[in-house]
């Protein structure tokens, strides 16, 4: 076990991929020469060359296109979005091809295309550097989606995509890359896509977030412990979604709150909130309240703090829970 | 003779009017010449027919491709079998140059889940209706092929409109930097439904986009199912000799509605399409076989007859086929279906019942 941050596991699984399979390759804008933006494919290139750990155009769009062809020429393809909000010129192929050329064809070609980015605000960037996008893709029938939480899972969650058969998108809390360290297994290490992890144990309520909103979720948790037992869960994969998980820590604390950053109209929390109600209603002692970003542009970031959910905001849905 | 074209110039063409004396084309033999032609027929009788199928409620919205059957044929041919082909839906029938059933394709217009290919079948993708979105798949698939070392390059058969889409430009110059072996095939018919290619760009040529790519562009007749073979012929020598891709510019005049659901009389020249018509590619080739000794009446009427023949026992196996089971709406959407998908399935089983 060695001690990672989060962006250093992440180079650490695209290290352990591409030796395991010659097929996998990464592509996007400066991921050779400079190792990325944020430094997540730093030292591809100089391991597995040009070919294997692609510089392309800025091309966001052409990124996803091609990695289309090059799953039918036999290619696993690692693209890298430079930011959440730089992905939506990509949504096009994303919904029109990625997601549907598997079914197209009857099954019977693969595309196992993975899409990484970091994603999230609290960063104190420029507009469009912020955004929380995982709905576009949880609702792209074909697609699946997964956040990591912690430098493990971040390894294992990115592993798992690439070697899935079908496209997976990866979105990793970009406030956390650095702050969030953590063990991580070292050579291989895959966490299956679909299995939720209790982050903390509780009673009383239970917290369900994903992504960059866990550590917020267990600080919320940590802070209200005199006056309830939190429990908080990790959804680690939007699609396929835990579900048996979610409605176990419902029927156990009878009480939830869906932490989202993303705004809220349609936002997962929205999706979370549905099954509940279709597949828990007896078990829950009142409503399901979501704490999550407004139904707005991501802000200036000098509002950015107020405008993320926060400990604060966590706590007060929690007690509104308690007393109802 | 009507110019096919406002702008004539470095317009490349084979097949002449018969006044003056005509070129040949190399690496083509008399048996080559009359396959070429069993393909025109092939693709005209296909497209005619299911028009008429269309009327009469045997298959659904179809967009015919009257008159561009020189350009799917003469491209194709200059390909490989090992080489892939890129279609819109405007080469909806491209496969059965590839062996492919016409009657897999009458299913796609039928709506069927068996109108779907498998791609690897024929090297043929599935048909793109989102207009050049396709263009970067090609790229990708030549890029992918050429880093694994292997010949195999890409043809993508696009429209005019096409090049006034972003996904037309990123997959150019995808192709051109990565140097894909990719054949960037532009269909010309001067229409985009109702817009003409004048209000789909300020450029005096589509070929002349080729400049700003660094690859280099040809313009060809795309009436001319000899000129379009010997085009890609020589994008293709340049794709394997890894020179990188090539545009080829088609140039035609749209002679068909854009859809069995378009009524063109409202926006186009209906005095040039009747012109068009009369100098339209199938008849203009066969003229040249003619002048050459190739095609006797009793040969044409043979090889129409038997696509003719193709196209009715095709339509019978489609109408033959049973509907589809309600499983083909989950099937295939993942490699490992979801929990939610048996459940779904189920519940629509136990409400709607069968087909």
């Amino acid at each position: 076990m060695a001690e990672l941050s989060i962006v250093e596991a992440i180079n650490d699984c695209l290290h352990a991929e591409l030796e395991r399979d010659p097929s996998v390759l990464v592509m996007g804008e400066d991921v050779g020469r400079a190792g990325g933006v944020f430094r997540a494919t730093a030292g591809l290139r100089n391991r597995f060359g040009p070919d294997r750990c692609v510089d392309t155009p800025l091309s966001e769009a052409g990124i996803m296109g091609t990695a289309v062809g090059l799953a039918m020429a036999g290619w696993r393809p690692v693209c890298e979005m430079q930011y959440d909000a730089f992905s939506y010129p990509a949504l096009d192929q994303l919904i029109n091809h990625v997601g549907r050329y598997r079914w197209r064809t009857r099954g019977a070609m693969e595309f196992p295309i993975t899409v990484r980015m970091p994603y999230g605000g609290g960063v104190r960037a420029p507009e469009l550097h912020d955004d929380s996008p995982e709905t576009y893709y949880v609702h792209t029938p074909g697609v699946k989606v997964a956040i990591p939480s912690t430098p493990a899972d971040a390894k294992g969650l990115l592993a798992a995509a690439i070697r899935d058969a079908d496209p997976v998108v990866v979105l990793e809390p970009k406030l956390h890359y650095r702050t969030e360290r953590g063990e991580v297994p070292e050579g291989e290490h895959v966490v299956p896509l679909g299995r939720a992890r209790i982050a903390r144990e509780g009673s009383d309520v239970t917290l369900v977030a994903y992504g960059s909103m866990v550590p917020l979720a267990e600080r919320a948790a940590a802070e209200l412990e005199a006056e309830a037992s939190a429990e908080v869960l990790d959804l680690r994969s939007l699609k396929p979604l835990d579900e048996d998980a979610l409605l176990r820590s419902a029927a156990k604390t009878g009480r939830v709150v869906v932490v989202q950053e993303a705004p809220r109209v349609c936002g997962f929390a929205a999706e979370v909130a549905a099954i509940l109600a279709e597949k828990a209603i007896l078990d829950l002692h009142g409503p399901v309240l979501r704490v999550t970003g407004y139904d707005t542009p991501y802000p200036y970031w000098q509002l950015e703090a107020a405008y993320m959910p926060s400990v604060a905001r966590v706590r007060d849905a929690v007690r509104r829970l308690l007393e109802f | 003779m009507a110019q096919v074209v406002p702008a004539e110039a470095g317009l490349q063409r084979v097949i002449g009017d018969g006044a003056a004396p005509e070129s040949t084309v190399d690496g083509l033999d008399d048996p080559d010449l009359l396959e070429l032609y069993r393909d025109l027929v092939l693709l005209r009788t296909y497209d005619e027919r299911s028009v008429v199928y269309q009327r009469q409620g045997r298959i659904g919205t179809y967009a015919p491709f009257w008159g561009h059957e020189a350009m799917q044929v003469g491209a194709a041919f200059a390909l490989e079998r090992e080489d892939w082909i890129f279609p819109s839906y405007r080469e909806s029938a491209v496969g059965l140059l590839r062996g492919m059933s016409p009657a897999t394709v009458l299913q796609w217009w039928r709506g069927h889940p068996s109108g779907w290919w498998n791609p690897g079948d024929y090297n043929v993708a599935s048909i793109c209706v989102p207009i050049a979105t396709h263009v970067p798949h090609a790229a990708g698939l030549a890029w992918g092929k050429k880093l694994r070392g292997e010949r195999t390059c890409a043809l993508v058969f696009f429209g005019d409109g096409a090049t006034s889409e972003g996904a037309f430009h990123e997959g150019a110059n995808f192709a051109a930097v990565m140097r894909a072996p990719l054949v960037l095939f532009c269909n010309n018919n001067q229409w985009a439904i109702s817009t003409p290619v004048e209000e789909q760009t300020a450029a005096a040529k589509l070929v002349d986009k080729a400049v700003g790519y660094g690859m280099p562009g040809t313009r060809v007749d795309g009436g001319d199912v000899l000129a379009v073979y010997q085009a890609t012929s020589q994008a293709v020598a340049r794709a394997r000799a890894g020179e990188g891709p090539t545009l080829i510019e088609a140039v035609t005049y749209r002679m068909a509605p854009h859809g069995t659901a378009d009524d063109p009389s409202a926006y186009i020249d209906t005095e040039r399409v009747e012109e068009e018509r009369r100098n339209e590619c199938v008849v203009r080739y066969e003229r040249y076989l003619r002048r050459h000794g190739l095609l006797t009446d009793q040969l044409a009427d043979e090889i129409r007859a038997q696509a003719l023949e193709v196209m009715r026992a095709s339509i019978g196996v489609v109408e033959a086929e049973p509907p589809p089971d309600l499983s083909l709406i989950f099937d295939h959407a993942y490699a490992a279906p979801p929990a939610s998908q048996a459940a779904d399935l189920a519940e629509l089983r136990r409400v709607v019942g069968e087909l």
